[in-house]
């Protein structure tokens, strides 16, 4: 299978809004998950993790003169100027014009501009902001793209299929680079949505943890630019190998009780990418910290093999960022490649779940090559991407 | 043989066309519920958890049971049929009942049978639980329908063996204003079983714009 | 009693969409999950909020719920016993 290279990463979250900035962060063993109390969000104080919207603020100030922008910062929502930071960081150095025609944005975000529903909102921006195809065109125009975005909107895998879908098109040289975009903002559509669901935790989530109580959400946003032809400069080139999508076909919201489903996407993933499953170096698990999805994912991971795998979840560390969940982890999994570096699983103190698997307890510097992204959300779909080092 | 789409529905105008065949009509709708229900009943689906469906769900959910009644799905192998939708309002609908609920702080009562429909691809879930799906699914968003987009999504999956068939297609709905044209398209359309009243089209952009026109 | 639970069917039956269920379809003393009305996980917790919303009252603790909701005069007894404390 023809190779698509990654040539550029960004994270922007409650620990930074570069990717260097997050790994520092992810090193220090920082968390960007707080308590907070300010009822704009929640009527009662709920565990999140939010974007510090002065920095926010100053930081793309800076974007809007750099590309000479006319438009006020306050005619941006909040979530097209963390995409706009994000991708903006992303596209620095890469060896193509943005806006050349074999050219592609990906965009993946569950809810887009959804705050935009609330009344305080109604006479700021025009109704139509809440379209996703809306939002998509704000990012197109503000980088002057020459193709309409493709708008992934499936839930939480929705970061991972925009990967998998961008190299597949790449492999099928319908473009020659693809810039995939993830974001989501914690707003109160969807924290009352969560509450509904008894499925926060009070405190700071605690993945695959034994006294793990529910989610933590975040915000934030992901960026990573794919091409088929390899990084100018570079000591090591990272590739996406393969990837899958499955559906557990069992319950709208809750996952599927045994993992096949998750399994099969894994097996198929590591198939397409022309390894096996002892291959695998590192899993970066979706690891949400409810107790039914982790105890599924476990049985995924044991189902395809790979129990002694190290894994962790990135949720500890930046909450559950929806929609650029699949893209904040991937670009953090790239970082692990490229520093050699396995991060800790934030939150994680006691095994806590039925089939034993090798969650990652201290940040540890080993050599990792190859490595497994997965991915699982409501409407029972799940996705797994395979990253090789070479 | 090459890809070719061999079964379809419409939902459209009061209209309900499978394979060219009219199968349902209601000249007056009062609202999307009573449509749908009527129809629900008339095909006699026996599938109580439609009525805890939101609409975009139940507008998919029986487009998929139509088009799929007849074409015996359990002769894919497991896993290698997908199920690729898309629409311009994502969830908008059942969004604003949510925002409705949490509008009022002295009145909040957040739902959570509304906000598990506030992602677009539940519709795709409920699809699969019904007809046992387990293969690549997506939902997809764009301004209008993009049969480009759809075209190259699909062909993908298939070309590349990630899917032998798919189920893709369009469902849409806002208030009142509702549309659903699903197809199915197979990779290797000779495998079919045999079609009297239908042939199947090649599954090309065109062929797709020609779905969404009222027959 | 018989007033509460009639009036409890009703908003079940309204809350939870159960469309073709009629009051006379439910027996108050049938489980309400597993068998029977088939309610999965999320119609446990629509229970809660159809407690909050009709009757003001709040479950701290969703494990609470299996004994609660177990049948219609389960919920009926709780929530007599609440409106009697309050």
């Amino acid at each position: 299978m023809k190779p698509t290279y990654v040539i550029s990463e960004n994270i922007v979250s409650s620990l930074g809004f570069t990717a260097a900035e997050n790994t520092d962060g992810l090193i220090k063993g920082a968390t960007g998950i707080r308590i907070h109390h300010e009822t704009t969000l929640y009527p009662n104080p709920v565990a999140l993790s939010l974007i510090d919207t002065h920095h926010l603020d100053q930081r793309f100030e800076v974007i809007l003169n750099k590309f000479k922008k006319e438009h006020r910062a306050g005619s941006y929502t909040r979530l097209e100027k963390m995409l706009i930071l994000s991708i903006s960081d992303a596209l620095q150095g890469i060896p193509v014009r943005v806006d050349d025609s074999k050219l592609i944005l990906m965009l993946s975000t569950t809810k887009g501009n959804i705050d935009l529903l609330e009344d305080r909102y109604t006479a700021k921006f025009d109704h139509k902001r809440v379209y996703l195809w809306a939002l998509a065109a704000v990012i197109r125009e503000f980088f002057g793209l020459a193709n309409t975005p493709y708008i992934i909107s499936n839930a939480c895998i929705s970061g991972v299929m925009a990967l998998i879908k961008a190299s597949r098109l790449l492999r099928s040289a319908k473009y020659d680079y693809a810039i995939i975009a993830g974001g989501d903002i914690a707003s109160e559509f969807v924290i009352s949505g969560f509450q509904s669901f008894q499925a926060l935790s009070s405190e700071p989530c605690k993945p695959f943890d034994l006294n793990r109580k529910g989610l933590s959400l975040g915000e934030g946003c992901g960026t990573i630019v794919l091409s088929v032809n390899p990084p100018d400069v570079s000591s090591c080139s990272i590739l996406v190998a393969g990837g899958s999508v499955s559906n557990d076909a069992n319950h709208i919201s809750g996952p599927s009780r045994t993992g096949e489903e998750l399994s099969m996407a894994i097996d198929t993933a590591i198939r397409e990418s022309g390894i096996v499953n002892n291959d695998i170096d590192y899993i970066s698990a979706h690891g949400t910290a409810t107790p039914f999805n982790d105890e599924m994912e476990a049985k995924a991971i044991s189902l395809s093999g790979m129990n002694e795998v190290p894994v962790n979840s990135f949720k500890g560390y930046w909450g559950h960022t929806l929609g650029a969940s699949g893209i904040m982890e991937s670009a953090a999994l790239i970082g692990s490649m490229k520093m050699n570096c396995l991060f800790r699983s934030a939150g994680f103190e006691t095994p806590g779940v039925i089939e034993p698997i090798n969650v990652i307890k201290e940040t540890i510097y080993k050599p990792v090559s190859t490595c497994l992204k997965t991915a699982s959300g409501f409407g029972g779909c799940n996705a797994a991407l395979v990253f090789q080092k070479i | 043989m090459d890809k070719q789409i061999t079964a379809y529905t419409y939902i459209g105008e009061g209209k309900v066309v499978v394979n060219k065949r009219l199968i349902f009509y209601q000249e007056k709708i009062t609202t999307f519920a009573e449509f749908i229900k009527s129809l629900y009943k008339q095909e006699q689906l026996a599938y109580p958890k439609f009525y805890k469906m939101d609409s975009l769900s139940k507008l998919g959910f029986i487009s998929a049971e139509l088009l799929l009644r007849n074409e015996n799905p359990g002769r894919f192998k497991p896993g290698s049929l997908a199920v690729v939708l898309a629409n311009s309002s994502s969830s908008l609908d059942t969004d604003l009942a949510h925002q409705e609920s949490i509008r009022n702080r002295s009145a909040y009562f957040p739902s959570p049978s509304v906000f598990v429909y506030t992602l677009a691809n539940i519709v795709i879930g409920e699809i699969c639980i019904r007809h046992g799906i387990k293969g690549e699914n997506a939902f997809l968003v764009s301004e209008k329908f993009n049969p480009g987009q759809l075209q190259e999504y699909v062909s993908d999956l298939l070309d590349n063996n990630q899917a032998e068939a798919c189920i893709c297609g369009w469902v849409e709905i806002l208030g009142s204003n509702f549309k659903a044209v699903a197809a199915l398209v197979e990779k290797d359309g000779s495998l079919a079983s045999l079609k009297t009243e239908y042939n199947p089209l090649p599954f090309t952009e065109a062929a797709l714009n020609e779905l969404m026109k009222v027959n | 009693m018989d007033e509460l639970i009639n009036k409890l069917k009703k908003e079940v039956i309204a809350q939870l969409n159960l469309e073709d269920i009629s009051v006379d379809d439910i027996n108050p003393d049938a489980p309400l999950f597993g068998e029977g009305l088939g309610l999965d996980s999320i119609d446990a917790l629509e229970l809660i909020v159809l407690l909050e919303k009709n009757y003001g009252i709040k479950i701290e603790d969703p494990k609470d719920g299996k004994k609660i909701f177990y049948s219609i005069r389960t919920m009926a007894e709780f929530i007599s016993e609440h409106q009697k404390k309050a």
